[in-house]
């Protein structure tokens, strides 16, 4: 079954208190090569049907008024995958936003 | 006069909230999220809490529910509105209110007796206080962090919908310290502290006269209610 995978993000200029928070913890672990940690969210919608233009328009609608808040956040990919245990599988189906 | 508290799953201070419109003077109405029926009421009061256990986003999935959107007719109407915490966040998810709240710039929750200066004294839940008055009322929560980009703080700041700031500590990393604000019309009114917390004496936040004595939040009630009567 086709699975349409959306990524959100924090916005960028502000403040990720959970990323700095798994910073923190990576740097007590003594992993001090990383400078910085974003954490996001990754949304995975199964679809029933083949995935069409018409359905990806629709989800990017979503994913901006509903799986994302503009406000805080911005939705940085829209892609579509066979499966979605398998991202090596990804196809081409949805271009990133 | 009817002010009625919605209900949604997860939330926690309705009971509360219903208590604080009673001791104001006016008729409590519990409203049920799944319905689109208001029941007539003259004010609504979007409790505390943590609808849908914070899925998602805080407030997000509340936002989109059934009594939702009645309330943002009603709003839009001009009737009293007031969202307090996850009520407030609902109103930002719903874009009755700018801005958007964000996980505590320190990462840990946080409870306290918060003393807030009233910044804007014409709103239908403010009226009752005098300019610039500083009242201490509970503030819990664990994304309280108040943002909106820079061009939308300078639109807030300089016409007025700040409605409430942090005095003495900003205990969450709000932007301009801000606590709450409120819409153009001024019938919407969003706040992270707790005025329903504040409302009997025994029952509020330390004063210097004694403890517990703080009823700072009944304002906010009577405010709306003396409001309505004025109107009716």
């Amino acid at each position: 079954m086709p699975t349409i995978v959306v990524e959100v993000m924090p916005k960028a200029e502000l403040l990720d208190p959970q990323g700095k928070a798994v910073l923190g913890a990576l740097t007590r672990l003594g992993q001090s090569q990383f400078t910085s940690v974003r954490v996001g969210k990754r949304f995975e919608l199964a679809v029933e049907g083949e995935v069409t233009d018409a359905v990806l328009a629709e989800v990017a609608t979503l994913a901006d008024e509903m799986l994302s808040n503009s406000v805080i956040e911005d939705v940085v990919g829209i892609h579509v995958v066979e499966s979605p245990a398998d991202g090596a599988s990804e196809v081409a189906a949805g271009a990133s936003v | 006069m009817r002010i009625g508290v919605v209900t949604f799953p997860g939330s926690l201070d309705d009971r509360d909230a219903q208590r604080a419109v009673r001791l104001a003077g006016a008729e409590p109405v519990a409203l049920w999220h799944g319905t689109h029926d208001l029941d007539g009421v003259d004010a609504i009061v979007l409790p505390g809490g943590f609808s849908y256990g914070d899925y998602l986003r805080c407030g997000a999935i509340a936002s989109h529910s059934p009594i939702m959107a009645e309330v943002i007719q009603a709003a839009e109407r001009g009737v009293p509105v007031l969202g307090i915490c996850n009520g407030f966040q609902m109103l930002t998810e719903a874009h009755l209110l700018p801005g958007g709240l964000i996980r505590n710039d320190h990462g840990s929750f946080i409870c306290r007796d918060q003393r807030l200066r009233v910044e804007n004294t014409s709103t239908d839940w403010t009226n009752g206080f005098t300019d610039r008055q500083e009242i201490t009322i509970p503030l819990k929560n664990g994304e309280g962090g108040f943002i909106a980009s820079t061009a939308e703080l300078e639109r807030l700041e300089g016409e007025g919908h700040v409605v409430f700031r942090y005095l003495d500590v900003n205990p969450n990393g709000s932007l301009n310290d801000i606590a709450g604000v409120t819409n153009a019309r001024g019938n919407v009114v969003g706040l992270m502290p707790h005025p329903e917390h504040a409302v009997e004496p025994g029952f509020g936040p330390d004063t210097p006269d004694a403890m517990r004595s703080g009823v700072d939040g009944l304002t906010f009630f009577t405010s709306a209610l003396e409001g309505l009567l004025a109107r009716a």
